[in-house]
């Protein structure tokens, strides 16, 4: 599956679209990470379980954008966009959609 | 009364010297791995460069951070606050973060041999409100930049969707 957020893909033709394609994941935060993070917030610096907890939830929602376009037969998704939105105190909503191809 | 006084101060001063500690650390990590980087541009167009088509590979890369603020640079900002006027110890905040989200995206973008990166794009998201004591104070944000990496393959590829 090829990715991509232009509207084509160089190098290849697109043949069809079969539509929009979309992947979204909300996460609650770990309360024992939240303490942690506070503490953080004294001394400042990155919050490394953070990075890490969105980037999987991230790959997450990609993954279950990339099933639906494999469902249709599609082999790329282009134009994906990747949003961001907290939907109650302490979770957050990852959400991935394109156009599969 | 007297025991708050000492907690808050003593807040005010871990925070000040780590948090300098840990910008400073920060900025010069920062300058050094951009220096590093400089070759491979970040772009915000949407359409590739004029070259055979056919032997170019994309792919979407992207880079993301969830950064801190410290005690002392919130406790300044809330005064400011007052006043109103720039947020200084802010701004260093949303600095650091964006530039280490992009210099992620170029790594990642390094790894694929990509000699450009396409139509970057930026988003920031302020997480863990909840943390913050005060309503709607900025606790970490997190950047996200993400980008098509496009780099050379040498064998010719079919022309398929």
């Amino acid at each position: 599956m090829i990715l991509t957020n232009i509207e084509e893909v160089p190098g290849r033709r697109i043949l069809e679209h079969y539509g929009l394609v979309q992947g979204n994941t909300i996460r609650a935060k770990h309360v024992g990470k939240d303490i942690l993070a506070s503490i953080k917030n004294i001394f400042g610096g990155e919050l490394a379980a953070y990075t890490e907890l969105l980037s999987e939830s991230r790959k997450e929602a990609t993954d279950r954008m990339i099933q639906q376009a494999e469902a249709m037969g599609a082999n790329a998704i282009i134009n994906v966009r990747y949003s961001t939105s907290s939907v109650a105190q302490g979770a957050a909503e990852l959400y991935a959609y394109g156009t599969a191809v | 009364m007297l025991l708050d006084i000492i907690i808050l101060i003593s807040l005010l001063a871990l925070g000040y010297y780590f948090g300098q500690r840990a910008e400073k650390k920060h900025y010069k990590s920062i300058i050094e791995r951009e220096n590093q980087l400089i070759k491979l541009p970040l772009v915000a167009l949407k359409t590739p460069p004029p070259i055979k088509q056919y032997e170019v590979n994309a792919a979407l890369v992207t880079g993301s951070v969830v950064i801190s603020i410290d005690f002392f640079k919130k406790f300044i900002a809330s005064l400011k606050m007052l006043f109103g006027g720039r947020l200084t110890t802010y701004e260093s905040l949303l600095d650091r973060a964006r530039r280490e989200a992009l210099l992620r995206l170029r790594e990642q973008a390094k790894i694929r041999n990509a000699f450009v990166v396409l139509n970057t794009r930026i988003e920031t998201a302020s997480i863990s409100k909840s943390s913050g004591r005060r309503e709607g104070s900025i606790g970490s944000i997190e950047v996200v930049a993400y980008g098509t990496a496009i780099s050379m393959t040498n064998r010719r590829r079919n022309i398929t969707s």
